[in-house]
């Protein structure tokens, strides 16, 4: 992990290369994290890559933090395997406009994940490849994992709500 | 315009002309014409509920799309309504083969959030129940496989070792699968007596079992045929897609959690990492096969170094005090009431904890908004990241190749899905 001191050096060097890209860093519990703006994710990241040994993106996840605005949060854990070294970065978006621009072209293993967010969260990644729900039925509305969406009242298919069930038949 | 028809029109729209076209110029304008099949969900050379699309030119794989969702619960939006405590049956079910490591996942971020010590013999128990674990998963997944290509022996010689290891675990804490053994602070029960017996006996004889299974399957010519040199992929693609785990290590790459970033003590425990040199199906077999050996070694050396102490953190606010202590300790009521009813506060933060599960990095991310109950719990599960590699491994290959290789991948839908 990147000390106190380290990660700040790394921001410091961020912001210069990406003016405004760097919002504030976190150090907590030893894991260093930086919130970007959502505008410069992908300078961020191939910047990380490229000049700070951050070869691999292990993870992309989603995040609801209602009922606080900007609400949605897209976190991406780097990982250098070299040194063994792990980043957050993170970023907020409002739940208006809930767009972030994909980095499935510069990692393809954002491809699934990213997915994953959209389908959960309703984040919208641009320019990725097939965005398309993945877990949830592809007629299914509404993003579950939000806070604010209520859990139960999920009908159970049976003959007779065949009809009335949305979602399930045409 | 609804969601529906819009992914119709989109599914309507797809063409495969331009993949026909392509192959029509490579053979001088021959043209062919490609065939889109569908393989699953229900079918059991897809190791669960996965559905692939699979565009074939005669037998030839030349385009591969996955198809997950089926087994979809909502464990991580469950998780969110249910005190740290509660989840961890829950986020168990997830990857339902290493239920062990997704508690231990868990476990580990709400520990770090709250920065609670785990006593060491804990964490050697640990140890011992997640490579019990590892042995378990990798049988299954050698049983199965082999099943797959055809060698049905071997599903009921690995099923015969895995009923062994399930025993074990059936004594320790009282359930075969999805045993709720880990706890945040540290695990349930100590060890009950005649455990370690048990144990010793059963890791004096898993290595010669797995060399015997080493012994039928590695000289075994229609095995070599089908796993050596097929649908081999670089370490350098393995690692922009994502993949970890032993598909990673098969391709040369050394990386293994339990010593690039030791946690629960495996710091303590010699052993060996396994890697393989080309990448293709055989290495990932042989790699998955010399695990086995290793975690044998791990339980050994956890089992003769167990230190004493307690099996969970003495802090009343995490564990449940003992039972006999409620008997005479008004406090210890106090403290077993709150733990029952609304169960332990964590301090606001977020974390990512990963550790190296069977099939590569399980990661779980926690963020705690202060109350008894997560805001948000995600597992970066390794089969999830691991699937996108398959249509970079089979396009080129036969579809029975592309069997082999999805048994080799180790998928596990559960995971997947979640």
């Amino acid at each position: 992990m990147p000390d106190q001191v380290g990660l700040e050096l790394i921001a410091g060097q961020l912001a210069s290369q990406i003016p405004g890209a760097v919002r504030e860093t976190t150090f907590f519990r030893g894991r260093a994290t930086i919130e970007i703006e959502p505008t410069a994710v992908r300078g961020v990241l191939s910047a990380l890559r490229d000049e700070h040994g951050y070869r691999a993106l292990m993870s992309v996840h989603g995040v609801d933090y209602y009922p606080q605005e900007p609400r949605l949060g897209v976190h991406y854990e780097l990982l250098d395997m070299s040194r063994v070294d792990r980043l957050t970065v993170k970023l907020r978006v409002a739940l208006a406009e809930p767009t972030v621009e994909s980095v499935t072209p510069d990692w393809p293993t954002a491809d699934h994940q990213e997915r994953e967010v959209y389908d959960m969260f309703g984040v919208r990644f641009d320019g990725h490849p097939d965005l398309r729900r993945i877990l949830m039925p592809e007629d299914y509305e509404g993003h579950p994992q939000r806070r604010d969406f209520p859990i139960g009242g999920e009908p159970v298919l049976f003959t007779h709500n065949d009809a009335t069930s949305p979602g399930w038949t045409r | 315009m609804s969601t529906r028809s819009r992914y119709r029109a989109q599914e309507e729209s797809i063409t495969l002309s331009p993949l026909e076209e392509q192959i029509a110029a490579q053979r001088g304008g021959e043209t062919t014409e490609l065939l889109t099949l569908n393989i699953g969900p229900h079918h059991p050379a897809t190791h669960g509920v996965l559905r692939l699309l699979v565009t074939l030119e005669g037998e030839i794989v030349r385009e591969l799309k996955p198809i997950v969702g089926y087994v979809h619960t909502g464990i991580e939006k469950t998780a969110e309504q249910k005190a740290y405590w509660k989840v961890i049956p829950v986020v168990e079910r997830m990857d339902y083969l290493s239920y062990y490591f997704n508690a231990m996942a868990f476990c580990g971020a709400v520990e770090t959030l709250l920065e609670c010590e785990v006593p060491k013999r804990a964490q050697y128990l640990r140890v011992i129940h997640l490579e019990l674990n590892r042995i378990m998963s990798h049988l299954v997944w050698l049983g199965t496989s082999a099943l797959d290509l055809g060698a049905i022996s071997m599903f009921w010689y690995c099923f015969r070792e895995r009923e062994t290891i399930l025993d074990l675990f059936e004594f320790s804490s009282g359930q075969r699968m999805h045993t709720r053994y880990f706890q945040v602070g540290g695990v349930m029960e100590d060890i009950p007596h005649g455990f370690e017996a048990k144990l010793r006996e059963f890791i004096s004889i898993m290595p010669g079992r797995t060399d015997q299974y080493a012994d039928l399957l590695r000289r075994n010519e229609i095995l070599l045929q089908r796993l050596r040199g097929v649908c081999p992929l670089d370490e350098a693609t393995l690692l922009a897609l994502g993949v970890t785990g032993p598909l990673l290590r098969a391709a040369g790459n050394p990386w293994d959690l339990r010593k690039a970033a030791p946690y629960t003590s495996y710091e303590d425990f010699e052993f060996k990492i396994p890697v393989g040199t080309v990448g293709d199906n055989y290495d990932r077999f042989a790699v998955r096969l010399a695990e086995i050996y290793e975690s044998v070694k791990i339980i050994e050396q956890a089992l003769d170094g167990l230190p004493e102490g307690p099996h969970i953190t003495e802090d009343r606010k995490i564990a449940l005090p003992p039972r006999h202590e409620l008997a005479t300790s008004m406090e210890a009521l106090i403290h077993h009431f709150k733990l029952v009813t609304e169960g332990f506060r964590v301090p606001p933060g977020e974390i990512y904890y990963p550790i190296e599960s069977p099939r590569g990095e399980l990661g779980c991310f926690i963020r705690s908004d202060g109350s008894s109950k997560p805001a948000r719990v995600h597992m970066r599960d390794p089969s999830f990241v691991n699937l996108q590699a398959t249509a970079p491994m089979v396009r080129g290959a036969y579809i029975a190749d592309l069997i082999a290789t999805l048994a080799m991948l180790d998928p596990i839908l559960g995971g997947i899905d979640r």
